[in-house]
């Protein structure tokens, strides 16, 4: 594993670690975003900074809020009030595929792999500013047929990293669950994005995986790119998050360095449960402690 | 019973101006179906106004018949914007609602009295062959052999109709196999995927919209090339036909649309021409040949059938697709 890079040199935050502090360097802000359905406030975010240049995790309860937040950030629902920028840029009225022009690539929780294409062709769709998307463009070969080539050089570097070069031919549909995540996150790293959204990348992922690719986003960041993403496991939160913001009820409630964070009451409160660190086999009783097992005696 | 007489004119339809039509607008409904996911129960709209936008600019206007044509396809690219634009945007559901609701729309008001100098309402146009007749350039004789022997109009009217087929699946071809063809496919499987990926879903859409409804109403072209612009023709059930020749060929394929259409020809031609003559000879009795004719729907209905429960990708259709029928 690689060693842990909570450690960043430069300072992230401008003041003390609570929900929506000022960031020296802010790549996405938000402002007062809601959104309800119907009655539920399912996204209610005072002020939100997210830090250029690192990795930075969402976490919270299910049902907190941060598929919605993400949905909004990424222009794929709009809020009923607020604003937000990427990049400086402000982002009310933009469409989802103008924010991911920009930059901002996201991936979904709920994985969407395009059953019907190769996994290659999957990977390639990924690539921006292709001539030969342009329909005009389209039938006159040439005009990107070197362009193509590139991009499935390209694509089968990134396949090869993600262990699916073997399924390159392969209908996407053939894919199992965790290789289909995998694809996803694969073919949004294809546009070179400068800030990635990952809802539960790791989902599914087999651990040796698993830590392979942590390893490839901590790469990444490396290249300068920022990366937002959900995750439960907490282990691969303090393993490589830089930074973490806490939702819960809609509400940012708490944020801060991953060591920070894991200590902070609240968040122990309304995530993690008291028995953080605990083997799951105590919690339910299923295992008995050692000394309690004496006391007890067994039967 | 003639037998050979039946088959050698079922072997007609193998080439016939209708053949080439039907395979054009299915060519069409592959692009936006097969290729694009968009579900367009309204290609009969599209034929309509290749066949009525053809006979309009001759006879109305004066205009040459090339120009017909693209009076034809410049009426369907504002038709594809009146479907595409509302609905485009929405759940896939609404564009079908719109396109057969339109098509129909468009049957009713040429059939109508509303326009009667310029549609000759229910009794359609004719006579406006001449132009078209006099850029033949085969000259008079005749030509081919056995069920497919033409005079040099019939000959000129089927190698026209084949040089726009042979332009449609060069470019449907060239269409696919590109970049621009692989986004219309993504949009097929998942378009907010392919948002997310940064293309913009809607204006590929109403291109795919624009594109199949241009061959629809080439198909419709060529259909009125023989004789005359019938409003009866343009019912829902030829674009349910049209759908049947797409799944039987196979949707999302360049060469499923032509050979659908000759097997939905010869299968349809020779039904009706040798159920009646079963019923003629006396082996079914107690039924008269023209309600052997409605037998002849029910079977292509029950064919329809057959094919999307035991081979849904189609004759040409990639064999993998079938493992994963289930999906969704
Ligand atoms: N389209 C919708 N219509 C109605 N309610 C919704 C909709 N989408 C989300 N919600 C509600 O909003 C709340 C937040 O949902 P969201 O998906 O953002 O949670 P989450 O934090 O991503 O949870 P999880 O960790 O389980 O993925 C939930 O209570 C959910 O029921
Ligand atoms: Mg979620």
């Amino acid at each position: 594993m690689p060693a842990s890079s909570n450690e960043t040199k430069s300072k992230i935050a401008t003041g003390p670690n609570a929900p929506g502090v000022p960031k020296t360097d802010p790549i996405i802000i938000a402002d007062n975003v809601t959104r309800h359905f119907g009655g539920l406030m399912a996204v209610d975010v005072e002020h939100l900074e997210i830090q250029r240049g690192i990795i930075t995790a969402l976490i919270g309860p299910n049902g907190a809020g941060k598929t919605t937040l993400f949905n909004l950030l990424s222009g794929f629902d709009s809020p009923n009030s607020g604003k937000w920028s990427f990049d400086g840029t402000a982002l009310a009225g933009i469409p989802s595929f103008k924010v991911s022009q920009m930059g901002q690539v996201r991936t979904f929780q709920l994985t969407k792999a395009l059953s019907m294409l190769s996994v290659l062709e999957n990977m390639k769709l990924g690539a921006k500013g292709q001539s030969g998307e342009r329909l005009w463009s389209s039938i006159l070969p040439w005009t990107w047929r070197k362009q193509d080539d590139e991009i499935e050089a390209k694509a089968m570097d990134l396949l090869a990293r993600f262990k699916l070069d073997t399924k390159a031919d392969d209908f996407a549909a053939s894919l199992s669950g965790g290789q289909r995540k995998l694809l996803e996150m694969a073919r949004a790293l294809m546009s070179d994005p400068s800030l990635i959204m990952l809802d539960e990348p790791m989902a599914g992922v087999n651990p040796a995986l698993t830590e392979s690719l942590l390893e490839h986003i901590v790469d990444l960041k490396k290249h300068g790119m920022s990366v937002l993403f959900v995750e439960h496991d907490m282990q691969m939160v303090s393993h490589i998050a830089d930074w973490v913001v806490v939702m819960a009820e809609g509400k940012v409630v708490a944020e801060g360095p991953p060591s920070a964070v894991m200590k902070d009451p609240a968040v122990i409160d309304a995530y993690l449960g008291s028995h953080q660190g605990t083997d799951l086999g105590v919690v339910t009783g299923r295992i008995d402690l050692p000394d309690l097992s004496k006391s007890k005696g067994s039967k | 019973m003639d037998f050979l007489g039946i088959l050698s004119q079922t072997a007609s339809w193998i080439l016939r101006p209708e053949t080439i039509a039907y395979a054009l607008a299915t060519m069409g409904l592959a692009v936006h179906f097969g290729y694009g996911g968009l579900l367009n129960f309204g290609q009969a709209g599209f034929m309509l106004i290749g066949g009525y936008g053809y006979a309009i600019s001759i006879l109305s206007l004066g205009w040459p018949w090339w120009a017909g044509i693209l009076v034809g396809i410049g009426a369907s690219i504002i038709f594809a914007f009146i479907l595409g634009l509302p609905t485009l945007r929405l759940r896939a559901d609404y564009l079908a609602i719109a396109t057969i609701a339109l098509a129909e729309a468009l049957r009713l008001i040429v059939q109508s009295t509303m326009l009667d100098d310029v549609t000759n309402s229910a009794d359609g146009l004719g006579g406006y062959h001449e132009g078209f007749r006099s850029a033949n350039p085969f000259p008079p004789g005749t030509y081919g052999f056995g069920p497919w022997t033409y005079n040099e109009a019939e000959l000129w009217i089927r190698v026209f109709g084949l040089i726009l087929l042979g332009l449609a699946i060069w470019g449907v071809w060239a269409l696919m196999r590109s970049p621009w063809g692989r986004v219309l496919r993504g949009i097929r499987e998942d378009e907010d995927a392919v948002r997310a990926l940064g293309k913009n879903v809607f204006a590929y859409k109403m291109q795919s919209l624009i594109i199949g409804g241009i061959l629809g109403t080439l198909g419709g072209v060529v259909l009125v090339l023989p004789s005359a612009v019938v409003p009866q023709v343009y019912l829902p059930s030829l674009t349910f036909f049209l759908w049947t020749i797409l799944l039987l060929g196979g949707a999302a394929t360049i060469w499923g649309p032509v050979l659908g259409t000759v097997i939905f020809w010869i299968v349809y031609s020779f039904l009706g021409l040798f159920l009646p003559e079963m019923v003629n000879a006396g082996w079914i009795p107690g039924v008269t040949p023209s309600q052997m004719g409605v037998v002849r729907f029910i079977l292509v209905g029950v064919a329809l059938m057959l094919i999307v429960i035991f081979r849904p990708q189609g004759i040409l259709g990639d064999k993998r697709e079938l493992s994963f029928n289930a999906r969704k």
